[in-house]
């Protein structure tokens, strides 16, 4: 094999971020941005719309190209080549908000597809892997239907596992809840919460304050696509330092 | 009007009709057949990080469009041998109705693909699919059912087209009808039991798309 494979030194970060910068045309993104994820850390990633936010994760595992500075995931640089792209990738899940399941594919294929074409299990092992997944996402009844037949939260936890046969290091979660309704969120904060319990690195990026008191390790609040302020959630929440948190803040936990 | 109907050689001549409805319906499925692998590699080409390429398809696409099927197929008649290939009139006819059904293809294919999500793409790559994989296993089988209602019109018409290569005297139902017409003078006769004969030959072709619709694209969707 010559895939570049990950690294699994526990004392090494699962993820650093080093200066990173990104541009759409003339418009930056992201402005220098450090992020250090240790090997079973959970982050919470949060800021206003067009912050940066999504963008920061999707940079992860190349959805987006960035043009400045460094990214690793489990000691590998995630340079701009195919080959590096794909190791990343195998070992990076991630969940979007939309879901996107593959809707001509039933759950249990949904499940099966990347971890027989990209990790090359054999149909048995898969299908063996994704029934066991679906189950722990308590869905493993609706193996055999389509994704149009489930209601949001359903596929958002379908999803989910989908992500997780393939046996990721680290997930990403771009907020996950975000096109749900408001008594589906529940299923998939509980969903998100057992992974957490499990110990998988966890990025997320969301508006769930609940779920970030709860299960992160510390709260990373951008702006204008620059970091502007990380602490652990409790101090976070009460003792935020910078203006443009409080006043998010006071938006976001006011609604509720 | 003194016209006494003489469907006698028609009647006589029906062994050959149906024989020639045959041919017809090869011609039609051959023909749809290059036309459908065309116009799937057309747009994966157009899609090329590649510039000459892409400017291959889409010249491709313009040509074919823009200038007449009987001349297409002349073209392909008399230019072939002229390169060292010699082929008869049917498989001349099968790569010009599969070269002309193709450019549509190539069209109304993309457009479908166009129209499915960007995130059904990311979820794939994000999966560790590489491009590929993903265009082939993710998008192609949405992407087809979203236009298939347009492919298959276009497909009709290709059937409908194959009529055209009675010019190079390919085995069809125009061709032998003509010959049918010719030797008898029962124009109205021959033409009208043609028109017949095609549109059952239309009808099972949109029964063919149903029934590969209802096996392929059944899958529910919101």
């Amino acid at each position: 094999m010559t895939q570049a494979a990950i690294r699994t030194d526990s004392s090494e970060p699962m993820i650093t971020m080093t200066g990173v910068g990104k541009w759409y045309g003339a418009f930056q993104a992201l402005h220098n941005v450090d992020i250090t994820v240790s090997r079973g850390e959970k982050i919470v990633l949060c800021g206003p719309s067009g912050s940066g936010k999504s963008t920061l994760i999707r940079c992860i595992n190349h959805l987006e190209a960035y043009q400045e500075g460094e990214i690793h995931v489990g000691g590998m640089l995630l340079g701009h080549q195919a080959k590096t792209i794909d190791a990343v990738r195998r070992e990076v899940g991630m969940v979007f908000q939309q879901f996107n399941l593959f809707p001509h594919l039933t759950v249990l294929q949904n499940c099966m597809l990347a971890p027989v074409k990209a990790l090359g299990l054999s149909k048995a092992e898969a299908e063996q892997r994704a029934r066991h997944l679906l189950e722990r996402v308590k869905i493993s009844e609706q193996a055999e239907k389509y994704p149009a037949q489930l209601s949001g939260g359903q596929q958002q936890r379908v999803a989910i596992a989908r992500a997780l046969c393939m046996r990721p290091k680290v997930m990403l979660f771009d907020e996950p809840t975000s096109a749900l309704d408001p008594e589906m969120v529940k299923e998939v904060l509980d969903t998100m919460i057992a992974l957490a319990d499990e110990g998988m690195t966890m990025i997320c990026v969301t508006h769930e304050m609940g779920f970030a008191r709860q299960v992160a390790d510390r709260v990373i609040f951008m702006a204008s696509g620059s970091i502007v302020e990380e602490a652990p959630p409790a101090e976070f929440f009460s003792n935020p330092q910078h203006e443009r948190t409080r006043k998010f803040l006071g938006e976001i936990l006011g609604r509720h | 009007m003194n016209y006494t109907l003489d469907f006698t050689p028609v009647i006589d001549g029906l062994p050959d009709l149906l024989a020639a409805c045959f041919g017809t319906f090869t011609l039609a499925i051959f023909g749809m057949l290059l036309a459908t692998v065309i116009g799937i590699g057309g747009v994966v080409l157009r899609q090329s990080p590649l510039k000459p390429v892409r400017w291959a398809v889409i010249g491709f696409v313009e040509i074919i469009r823009n200038t007449p099927f009987l001349v297409q197929i002349f073209f392909i008649y008399f230019a072939l041998p002229l390169a060292g290939i010699r082929l008869d009139p049917t498989p001349t006819a099968i790569i010009a109705l599969g070269i002309n059904g193709g450019a549509y293809a190539i069209e109304i294919i993309r457009g479908g693909v166009q129209s499915i999500p960007k995130g059904q793409m990311e979820a794939g790559l994000a999966l560790g699919l590489h491009k590929a994989q993903v265009f082939r296993l993710i998008i192609l089988k949405p992407a087809l059912r979203a236009i298939y209602p347009s492919l298959t019109s276009q497909f009709v018409l290709l059937t409908l087209s194959t009529s055209i290569a009675s010019a190079i005297s390919a085995y069809e139902l125009t061709s032998v009808s003509q010959r049918i017409e010719s030797d008898s003078f029962r124009s109205f006769e021959v033409y009208f039991t043609v028109t017949a004969f095609y549109l059952v030959i239309s009808w099972v072709m949109m029964r063919i798309f149903a029934l590969f619709s209802a096996r392929y694209f059944s899958y529910p969707v919101k």
